[in-house]
């Protein structure tokens, strides 16, 4: 069982740097993982997989609804394709070739998405996507994942090649803590329990799970005992995990950096509203587009930071008080 | 080689399914199916080897995919009387609860289709990538790929006509219904298109060239575009006439996405010769 005082900074790298060895470990494993990439190799941290298995890396261009189609028949005949680019055009723009060519026709295709949300920093806008969860939560039977640190999304990418079906796989670009234990199993639609607490429920995923750790431990000291779980896995979410915790403390706060509708914090409350009705915070962005800036001074600016979830905590337990 | 007797009656049975489907649920697209059927024919009862029993991944198969979904009945028609599923499920095109789905779909489980496609422009891609996987797996079989022609005003399909030559996808062979007609108009007037062989050529495909409503002509050429092995996809542009088959529907839109009534269908039907025996169907 984990706890606050097991989750400490062991280092610092990017999750897209835990998916260039997650794909080496999937590849490793399976001799039909096949890497396709729209002209961003070097982003994603790949070159470990490429020059081990450079037959089974496909450079497709710019090109990222051709990417999603040839995955499509590359899944057809038996591969395990892993198409990569950056979230904003792994998503939105070829959300009709995903719906058609791989949902809908139930391929086994993992749509591997780094630079998501606001961290990828000074390019600004146009790539900081905070829609992304929420389009692919919606397409019938799409897995969406979006790991916290280096090591989890490094065991994500393993776990999707393991698993059948279409799944989303959502990371990104600044370097970050360190700070899954690396035993840690992963398991898709598993909640992970970071700490047991009895005053209120934080339900973080992405980067923000770091940021949920560090105000759990200031919440803490000041007497407010965290219930903290990571819910890595947004669907299908662990509505059992989800219920339990909310039951036991009645005070839910969730943190993503993803727009407010549609993400994590959305489908923590359609599953408690239904089960377990909820007093809830969201810290997640609040309906706007980003802007350039420094990975941590966005999160900051966009009320997603450590005192931002520690106000959340203050609002949602004086509210059920 | 088949009779070609034999198949031109195959083909008068399929352009009667086409009639009979689009009829009895009063929509779909008999138009573009017509036009189409001498293709399907050609390729499901004489170019390719394929396997009715059906496995999704046809290691050692030649594979088809229609990216022009709006098509289905001509589809779903050669898949039925190929022995992919029973002739009588026919009768339940764009019923509910059916698997012969307005727009083929993977979904239901039909066997013979390997991906959905209605939304247009994706085939191309998704063949391309079924042609590489064969590569890469050793095996040698053929993959077609048949879009419209206003089909190729979607923005993907450059994409893709990038990407196959590039990558030397000599077992792609990409058809184009050439027939000069969509849903708005003549091609011409909605959005010109142009030469394909002269953009394709440009692209770095292989062109060839076959009137798709002459059977022996598209076998021959299916064959050669087959057999072709020089580091090049091919791209055959195929002239064909949308409604082939019923006088009235011949070379206009009208009739791209309309059902006839009664007394259309049963002219219709009357230009067509029963040769295997239609499906089961009331009323008609």
């Amino acid at each position: 069982m984990l706890s606050l005082d097991k989750l400490q900074s062991t280092g610092k790298k990017a999750t897209r740097d835990g998916f260039g060895a997650g794909l080496k470990a999937a590849g490793d494993q399976h001799d039909n993982v096949v890497m396709l990439t729209a002209d961003l190799r070097g982003s994603m941290k790949s070159e470990d997989f490429i020059n081990t298995y450079p037959d089974r890396f496909i450079q497709v261009g710019i090109s990222e609804a051709n990417m999603m189609g040839l995955a499509s028949g590359l899944a057809t005949g038996g591969k395990i394709p892993m198409t990569t680019t950056f979230a904003n055009f792994s998503t939105g723009r070829v959300y009709d070739q995903i719906r058609q060519s791989i949902a809908y026709s139930d391929k086994n295709v993992k749509i591997c998405a780094s630079h998501a949300g606001l961290t990828l920093g000074e390019d600004g806008a146009t790539h900081q996507i905070l829609e992304d969860i929420g389009m692919m939560r919606m397409l019938p039977g799409m897995t969406v994942i979006n790991p916290c640190d280096y090591n989890q999304t490094k065991a994500a990418v393993q776990a999707i090649a393991d698993h059948h079906g279409p799944c989303y796989l959502r990371f990104g670009r600044p370097s970050w803590p360190i700070f899954i234990p690396e035993d840690t199993k992963f398991e898709i639609g598993k909640a992970l329990h970071l700490n047991e607490g009895s005053d209120v429920s934080i339900f973080a995923t992405g980067h923000l799970v770091w940021y949920a750790v560090e105000a759990a431990r200031q919440l803490e000291e000041g007497g407010i005992s965290v219930d903290l779980i990571n819910i890595h896995t947004i669907k299908p979410l662990d509505e059992e995990a989800v219920i339990a915790s909310a039951k036991k403390t009645g005070a839910v706060v969730s943190c993503e950096e993803h727009n407010k509708y549609g993400g994590l914090g959305s489908a923590i409350a359609e599953c408690l509203s239904k089960h377990q009705p909820t007093a809830q915070e969201y810290v997640a962005t609040d309906d706007t587009f980003g802007e350039s800036g420094e990975a941590e001074e966005l999160l900051e600016k966009y009320g997603l930071g450590v005192k931002d979830i520690v106000a959340a905590v203050k609002r949602v337990v004086n509210r059920r008080d | 080689m088949a009779d070609i007797q034999e198949l031109k009656r195959v083909a008068s049975q399929v352009r009667r399914d086409i009639i009979r489907q689009v009829y009895l649920c009063q929509s779909g697209h008999p138009g573009g199916a017509l036009g189409n059927t001498d293709l399907l024919v050609a390729l499901f009862f004489e170019v390719m080897k394929h396997d009715p029993s059906f496995n999704m991944e046809a290691h050692g198969e030649d594979v088809f995919f229609l990216s022009n979904g709006h098509i289905s009945p001509v589809l779903y028609s050669v898949l039925a009387r190929a022995g992919y599923f029973p002739v009588e499920e026919l009768k339940t095109f764009r019923a509910i609860n059916s698997r012969l789905q307005g727009h083929p779909t993977t979904h239901e489980g039909l066997p013979g289709v390997r991906v959905a496609s209605g939304s247009l422009g994706q085939g191309v891609s998704v063949a391309s990538g079924m042609a590489l996987q064969k590569r890469m797996d050793g095996d040698d079989r053929t993959v077609f790929v048949l879009t419209g022609d206003g089909e190729q005003q979607e923005g993907q399909i450059w994409e893709a006509a990038l990407f196959a030559p590039h990558n030397k996808l000599e077992n792609l062979v990409l058809i184009i219904d050439d027939n000069g007609q969509q849903i708005d108009g003549p091609t011409s007037e909605v959005l010109q298109l142009g030469s394909f062989a002269d953009k394709y050529a440009a692209f770095g495909w292989d062109i060839m060239e076959m009137d798709g409503n002459n059977l022996e002509e598209t076998i021959e050429v299916l064959k050669k575009a087959q057999a072709k092995r020089n580091g090049k996809p091919t791209c055959i542009v195929m002239k064909t006439d949308m409604g082939m088959g019923v006088d009235f529907m011949v070379g206009t839109h009208h009739w791209h996405g309309k059902a006839p009534n009664e007394e259309q269908a049963i002219n219709a039907l009357g230009q067509l010769e029963e040769t295997l025996g239609d499906f089961p169907a009331e009323g008609i």
